[in-house]
């Protein structure tokens, strides 16, 4: 009983958090709301007339809305690159914002679970899935085994987050004995999350661009660049325009770990290029495909190696220590991860594994209008409840915003102005 | 091997009806080892059979020739240079075929003499894997002569009109 | 029934009883899989189906739930050296199997390859279109599902809304499948389509003659595929695109009779899967009668 009252006060301290805000914060807000709107427009239309509105055919099958899910695990799973540190290592600097890699961990897995739902054909038998009215196909099916970590990864995060927030909000310490074991599974649960979406593609023997078993170490080493690009860009916006305070320490520290991440994944890139362009074998079209074009079809041609350049750059930048320590480089730097990163994980991935299709047929698939309204409208979905959780979560682990019966009105956010 | 016998052919009867083997001094008729095949009646050109409305009585030329005054329709392209009608048709009974031993071989079982130069053909054709074969893979089922897809005349498959295309993909819904 | 309205009403009120008691049904027992339904409640959701599908086409639809029959394993098999491709079977196959006329949709896709080249998928080409077939240094070979017994897709699916029947037929359940298109990913012979819309089927082109596991009407948003005309092959006729041949390129059987048209080609003929190297195992053969 004691618990959920305390529980419904930090709920309506939250939603009062939330509500409050000065001009750019809901000019912010407005702009996500508007792409929301357009993508629930797209997506109603799409639900109406079928997926023939995106461009994914029987050839293609799968396009931007996978691509999209595959990156967003991705950076779902990348909060571990902060936590790995933090708990393990007991490295402080980087303990107090491991908080914040779970706030984005817990966006990105809604944004991913979205992108499969506008995926499917049939969202209305979405609960399929779910037993006991539905089934579910474990552990036969990968997609099976993804909807169960996802669910749970995204379960651990929330749970973590929502608790160390909930005990700052009544002023206490987080409970280790919950939050400790819970932080240590969600390692292997982050690796697991990603490794098991690689294994999604990978055990398609059908789709040879796939069926590498590179595929899932690259997808961790490309995920360890992504996840703490976006977390690098938000953390220095938070110093900027709160009184949250995070070491340089910090943010160098991650990026460095960046570079080694980046290091490997073009590494692995460029392992897998040598094997299929010096063996030549029948497999090599999808690689083609991707990086040359197959005759007269290139569309991805100037995507791939724009990917390539934004990696290579990003890597320069932050390996140099200096550049990485200088805001601007560093900053350009996390422009470019993210920027190749996705090109590389969610285009580069899904449409040369689809193309040639299996009977060798060529189908230059590239979005529809409606899937770049949908999938904006669930990136902005996903930015508002990053939003909205940092609302909350800053306040609150900075101690500004706790529960204090009578003096709450004396602690109207200073934040707000910051 | 599940065949399945024929009673009667109805038109074929009819039409050998009045032609009763000649036991002359011609060879003995094809012994059949096995049963017949259910076959739909040959492909006959229209008002053509039976052949003997005409040829009985008229006078046989066995010399090889260019035909003038009827069937000059008929291009033989079937190892022309060493056969002719005559070499198939049976010259005595002209509502039968012949093989090469000489015994008469009616249209309907014109498999037979078919078979004697396309014998793996005529062997993949009772098993059922050689032509068009329609009915119940666990029941009966119909066969087609060669001369239903085969012109005997000239036997290469004749060239079809494809049906159209596939569409290809289009990014527009519909 | 000599007035036009009289059958109306009643089947108006047998549809809506029907409807009624399917629903009871359904909510008592909870929603299943066709795959694991018990009989008397198959019956029921087959009554359900041919309703609806009636009223939608305006004559009676059969749906059958006809079982695989004991001792029977069906296998297919492919003459490439006889195939004209002259895609008969293409359209003979959409008109049995209720296929949509818009978008179009096709089981069979038949390619050509040039002879130089041998079976080379990234050689091939389906939009073929000449005046006479076959052309000059070509041959053709018609795709559909291979019936694999290992199917990559069936193992993939993630709400297990397609399966292997016992006679080797790979299906898939209609109105369980959530169209997520795992299958079409993992299946190497592109034989699964997906209903990017509302299929359309004009009521006159409807084949009345159907099976719950292969072409009775489909929703948009679900895949579909080659179900070696199951309608019609476990009532003991072969498949359409046999039938349609005219090469008789195309042979269909019992793999577990010895004396099936089937075993003769496997024993006799130099016969050939498609994409061996993956291990799908298909009973699906090609082969070369000459």
């Amino acid at each position: 009983m004691q618990t959920i009252l305390l529980f419904s006060r930090f709920t309506r301290g939250s939603a009062k958090l939330i509500l409050r805000g000065p001009r750019s914060y809901w000019v912010w807000l407005a702009f996500l709301a508007f792409l929301i709107v357009s993508g629930l427009f797209a997506y109603t239309a799409q639900v109406q007339t079928g997926l023939a509105l995106s461009a994914m055919r029987d050839q293609v099958s799968w396009g931007f809305y996978i691509g999209n899910f595959t990156f967003l695990v991705g950076v779902a799973a990348a909060a571990v690159i902060l936590v790995i540190p933090a708990y393990v290592y007991d490295w402080k600097p980087i303990r107090e914002i491991v908080i914040y890699g779970e706030l984005l961990a817990i966006s990105a897995i809604v944004m991913c679970l979205l992108f499969v739902l506008v995926d499917i054909g049939r969202p209305d038998r979405f609960w399929h899935l779910i037993p006991p009215f539905g089934y579910l196909n474990f552990p036969q099916s990968i997609l099976a085994w993804d909807v169960l970590v996802l669910n749970l990864y995204f379960v651990i995060n929330f749970v973590v987050a929502t608790h160390i927030l909930y005990r700052a909000f009544h002023g206490r310490k987080y409970a280790k004995r919950l939050v400790v074991p819970l932080v240590l599974l969600s390692i292997p649960m982050a690796v697991g999350i990603h490794t098991v979406t690689a294994f999604l593609y990978n055990g398609l023997a059908a789709r040879p661009y796939w069926n590498s078993s590179i595929l899932a170490p690259q997808f961790l080493a490309s995920a360890f660049c992504s996840g703490p690009a976006i977390l690098l860009v938000v953390l220095q916006l938070l110093r900027r325009f709160t009184r949250f305070e995070i070491q340089d320490q910090a943010i160098w520290k991650i990026a460095e770990l960046m570079a080694y991440a980046m290091f490997l994944n073009l590494f692995l890139h460029g392992a897998e290029a040598f094997k299929e362009f010096y063996s030549d074998t029948e497999h090599l079209l999808y690689t083609k495909y991707w990086y040359t074009g197959l005759g007269d079809h290139r569309t991805l041609v100037p995507y791939a190696w724009s990917a390539v350049a934004l990696n290579v750059v990003a890597f320069a930048l932050f390996i140099v220590p200096a550049a990485r320590r200088h805001w601007l480089t560093l900053n350009i730097g996390c422009l470019a991860t993210y920027a190749g990163v996705y090109i590389e994980k969610g285009m580069g991935l899904i449409i040369p594994g689809l193309t040639p299709d299996t009977l060798g047929e060529i189908y230059e698939y590239y979005p529809t209008l409606t899937e770049l309204r949908v999938a904006a409208g669930i990136f902005a979905l996903g930015f508002l409840i990053f939003t909205l959780m940092l609302k909350v979560a800053v306040p609150i682990s900075l101690g500004e915003f706790m529960r204090r019966e009578s003096q709450q009105e004396l602690l109207d956010p200073v934040t707000q102005r910051g | 091997m599940r065949l399945t016998t024929l009673a009667a052919l109805g038109l074929a009867a009819a039409a050998l009806g009045p032609a009763a083997d000649p036991p002359s001094a011609a060879p003995a008729p094809h012994k059949r080892t096995e049963e017949r095949l259910e076959v739909p009646p040959p492909p006959f050109t229209e008002g053509l059979f039976p052949c003997t409305t005409c040829h009985e009585g008229m006078p046989v030329n066995r010399t090889r020739r260019v035909l003038k005054d009827m069937h000059d329709d008929i291009v033989l392209k079937h190892d022309e240079e060493h056969r002719w009608c005559l070499d198939c048709h049976d010259a005595t009974n002209r509502d039968r075929l012949h093989l090469a031993s000489g015994a008469p071989v009616s249209f309907e079982e014109s498999y037979l003499l078919c078979g004697q130069c396309h014998g793996e053909k005529l062997r993949d054709w009772r098993a059922g894997v050689h032509g068009r074969r329609t009915g119940s893979w666990n029941g009966p089922k119909r066969y087609l002569l060669c001369a239903h897809c085969h012109n005997p005349h000239q036997p290469r498959f004749r060239a079809l009109a494809p049906k159209p295309a596939p569409l290809p993909p289009s990014r527009a819904a519909r | 029934m000599t007035t036009p309205e009289k059958p109306k009403v009643s089947r108006r009120l047998f549809a809506a009883s029907g409807a009624s008691a399917a629903a009871w049904v359904l909510t008592a027992c909870g929603p299943r899989r066709l795959h694991e339904v018990p009989r008397d409640r198959l019956r029921v959701a087959i009554r359900e189906m041919e309703r609806k599908y009636s009223q939608q086409a305006g004559k009676e639809v059969k749906v059958s739930d006809a079982g695989a029959l004991p001792g029977v394993e069906f296998a297919y098999a492919l003459d490439i050296s006889r195939c004209i491709g002259c895609r008969r079977c293409v359209y003979a196959c959409v008109e049995e199997n209720n296929q949509s006329r818009n978008p179009q949709l096709h089981w069979i896709k038949v390619l050509s390859m040039e002879k130089e080249k041998g079976v080379d998928f990234s050689h091939a080409d389906p939009y073929y279109h000449p005046a006479t077939v076959p052309e000059e240094g070509h041959f053709y070979v018609p795709v559909a599902c291979q019936q694999c017994k290992n199917p990559p897709c069936t193992k993939v699916c993630p709400t297990g809304a397609t399966w292997t029947e016992p006679d080797g037929i790979v299906v898939i359940d209609y109105d369980w499948c959530i169209g997520c298109r795992y299958c079409m990913a993992a299946c190497p012979y592109g034989a699964r389509h997906f209903n990017w819309a509302e299929p359309v089927l004009p009521a006159d082109a409807v084949n009345t003659d159907t099976h719950y596991l292969g072409n009775r009407p489909r929703p948009k948003g679900v895949v579909e595929k080659c179900t070696f005309c199951i309608q019609r092959t476990r009532a003991g006729k072969y498949p359409a695109c046999v039938d349609v041949c005219p090469a008789g390129a195309r042979k269909f059987g019992n793999l577990l009779d010895k004396d099936s048209e089937i075993r003769y080609i496997i024993e006799h003929k130099r016969v050939l899967v498609l994409k061996e190297e993956l291990n799908t195992v298909p009973r699906f053969f090609y082969f070369y009668a000459t």
